[in-house]
């Protein structure tokens, strides 16, 4: 097997040009891709893929509208309203693709930045604002979507997704698990345990790495020295890079990892070869470490517009539809705007909430300390009354 | 009455046993634990009678171990994880305190996490590094996890049972030197709750509150403490989160004095948490202030010196001198 040649690429920080040099993603030989950054349909030998015309405009939607979304969240941040964000401006096409090629029975373990995936779920896209604005560690019933509470440790997900699988596997259904990491997460010794025990018990899961190839300031080069698809390989099981930013080749290159392993035929590691187009979060500040003609070279490759084109050269949407989106656009952000805005502080005493399922006497005790406590202060303001 | 006589490690068996049984999502996870039954026994037969869909041998992984037991409990089976020594849990301490422990209550309590972590832990078997140590503290410290000790066979049988079959994530400290003791096990009997301490010697002059491994050291010490004329009371806290400081205080108001004692160092230990939680229950009781015997802040010795670092019988009626003698 070739190591291609990311492998090789120098740190960025070394040279300028090395940037501007680089090959572009889609001529990178084992990238699957099925819609070219300029609109083109292109044929893929494993990756066959047909979709209807209003498959195809949903996917558009749900790309424009996560993006507005994630555009509005990161106006509230700041606007003060959110205290973070983790924005995934420029991940939409591998968020909406994989996400879409989910089914209901289907479980999802996230990261932070998972937005387009859970707007697939049909979470409420203000459930994921809550722990951004500091009122919940998570916030959401994951059973209710299937969808596991956003990860903060880097790629203590993985673990999870797997046992997860572990458990599908034995309860007989047919049901798939997807984890979502980074290419910063893959160094973590958590995804290559996971890699080990999905492989060792042939779990049902995919491993969705979106490699936007920055991992706050550290570049992919810090975290590997074999592209991170080839990984899989070592530990026994298929690894398939994608072009993470054509939402067609995402769509069909999860929804075949997910019919493998529905199979029992175990796991597979898809890299989505992508680009965070913004900060790591609102308090990042990417000048510091990258070249702006990188991101540009990247603008090129939008995942939206390049859908869009097609859409527009093939007659499958008119205006009609692109000015319906976006006021359907508007109205979303004004819901989340309205909502956030709403959301009310926690009770002082939901500190004490669901620490333990059975309870817990010193829990028990504290509570009923604090309540006294801020009792004290009821009375004594209706004393000085 | 079914009373039989038996170790505390066939009792813990024997318990395993039965919630396989009685639960068929109750599913046992470790290293070793299959074929070989654990490096302890543990796990002995459990494989061969419920096989390797219940009974897994893991890889090499402890963070992959408690990981994946986590989305199994997601799944909504009830891993009882086995670490295999006290000094191994290190690389599965974040899987345990950043996610098993938390993730109930971020959940808004919409999901239950019923994972038992079992753990040997403890010195007195001349072991080498990483094989004797106590880091109760370091989990007890954590909201969210339960953190239990059996001293005895009976207490192993049924408690073990009792943290299967919690909703919450349970850490059970396995005394790996009191594994062989023989004690007798009830099997029908109606069982102290889990968090409950356990009067097992009563007195009148002095409290000595201990859990796993010490409370056989305390029961002797109170035994040698009788022959000069002393009436010293022994508490089986058992559980170190919670603590059941009810029982604690109502034996302090009637002896009047306290002596913790466990193997894991005194600084920062559980002890440290008693005496002062004591010391604002119990002030106008206390004749004495409120005494710990322990380990000392170094790592555990060689097992040559461990005699010497154990809180022996002698350390602790050398305690117990103390405390009289306010
Ligand atoms: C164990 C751990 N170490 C450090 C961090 C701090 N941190 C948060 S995100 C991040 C970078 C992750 O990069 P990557 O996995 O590539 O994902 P991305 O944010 O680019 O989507 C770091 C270092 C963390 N959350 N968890």
């Amino acid at each position: 097997m070739t190591v291609e040649s990311t492998a090789a690429r120098k740190p960025r920080r070394s040279s300028k040009r090395v940037s501007a040099a680089k090959k572009p993603a889609s001529s990178e030989p084992q990238l699957v891709q099925l819609l070219t950054p300029e609109g083109e349909r292109v044929e893929h030998p494993d990756y066959d893929i047909d979709l209807s015309p209003e498959e195809l405009r949903g996917l558009y939607r749900d790309m424009v509208l996560t993006r507005r979304f994630d555009a509005e969240a990161t106006a509230l941040q700041r606007q003060g309203e959110l205290g973070l964000w983790a924005s995934l401006l420029g991940q939409e096409a591998a968020q909406i693709g994989s996400g879409r090629a989910l089914r209901d029975d289907d479980y999802v373990f996230p990261t932070y930045r998972e937005h387009g995936v859970a707007w697939c779920r049909g979470v409420d896209p203000t459930n994921l604002l809550g722990m951004f604005r500091g009122v919940n560690h998570g916030g959401w019933d994951p059973n209710s979507n299937n969808f596991h509470l956003y990860t903060i440790v880097i790629g203590s997900q993985t673990l999870h997704a797997t046992g997860y699988a572990m458990g599908v596997a034995k309860d007989g259904a047919d049901s798939a698990v997807i984890a979502y990491f980074g290419d910063g997460a893959s160094s973590q010794g958590d995804v290559a345990e996971s890699f080990t025990f999905s492989a060792v018990y042939n779990a049902p899961v995919v491993f969705f790495c979106q490699n936007n190839q920055w991992a706050i300031s550290e570049p992919t080069e810090r975290q590997t020295r074999v592209p991170l698809y080839q990984r899989a390989q070592g530990f026994g099981f298929p690894g398939v890079r994608v072009d993470g930013n054509d939402v067609l080749a995402c769509l069909a290159v999860t929804r075949s990892a997910l019919e493998r392993a529905r199979r029992g035929e175990g796991p597979t590691l898809v890299e989505a070869f992508t680009y965070r187009m913004g900060a790591h979060t609102t308090s990042d500040d990417p000048t510091k470490y990258r070249h702006d003609d990188e991101r540009q070279a990247w603008e090129a490759k939008d995942p939206i517009l390049r859908l869009r084109t097609y859409l527009e050269n093939q007659g499958l949407a008119d205006e009609a539809f692109f000015t319906e989106l976006d006021k359907e656009s508007d109205v979303l952000a004004k819901r989340v705007r309205e909502a956030v805005r709403a959301m009310p502080d926690p009770d002082h005493m939901a500190i004490f909430d669901n620490v333990y399922a059975d309870g817990h006497a010193l829990v028990d005790e504290e509570r009923a300390q604090f309540a006294a406590y801020q009792a004290s202060f009821a009375d004594a303001s209706e004393e000085g009354k | 009455m079914a009373v039989e006589k038996m170790s505390l490690a066939k009792a813990l068996n024997e318990s395993l046993r039965k919630a396989l049984d009685t639960d068929p999502k109750v599913l046992i996870m470790g290293e070793d634990v299959g074929k070989l039954g654990g490096v302890f026994r543990i796990t002995d037969g459990l494989q061969k009678d419920f096989g390797e869909e219940r009974v897994i041998d893991t890889p090499l992984a402890e963070s992959g171990i408690v990981g994946t037991a986590i989305g199994l409990a997601l799944r909504g089976y009830r891993p009882v994880v086995e670490i295999q020594f006290d000094g191994f849990v290190f690389p599965a301490y974040d899987q345990i305190v950043t996610q098993l422990a938390k993730m109930h209550a971020r959940a808004l309590g919409k999901i239950k996490l019923p994972v038992v972590v079992r753990i040997p832990y403890g010195g007195g078997i001349g072991a080498v590094e990483h094989h004797s140590e106590s880091p109760e503290a370091l989990f007890a410290h954590v909201a969210g996890l339960k953190v239990v000790s059996p001293s005895n066979a009976s207490d192993g049988y049924w408690m073990l049972q009792q943290a299967i079959q919690s909703d919450d994530p349970v850490i059970f400290f396995e005394p790996k030197r009191r594994y062989w003791d023989k004690g007798e096990v009830d099997i029908e009997s109606i069982p102290d709750p889990l968090h409950a301490a356990r009067v097992a010697r009563t007195g009148t002059d002095l409290t000595l509150a201990a859990y796993g491994p010490m409370v056989k050291v305390c029961l002797e010490a109170a035994a040698a403490a009788q022959e000069e004329g002393k009436s010293v009371e022994v508490l089986d806290l058992r559980s170190m989160s919670p603590i059941d400081f009810d029982a604690v205080q109502r034996s302090v108001e009637k002896t009047r004095r306290l002596v913790v004692v466990h193997e894991a160092p005194v600084f920062y230990g559980s002890g440290a948490e008693i005496a002062a939680r004591i010391t604002e229950r119990c002030f106008y009781h206390l004749e004495a202030p409120v005494l710990r015997v322990g380990g000392f802040h170094a790592p555990y010795p060689p097992a040559r010196l461990e005699e010497e670092y154990l809180p022996g019988l002698d350390r602790v009626l050398d305690a117990v001198d103390r405390s009289l003698a306010y």
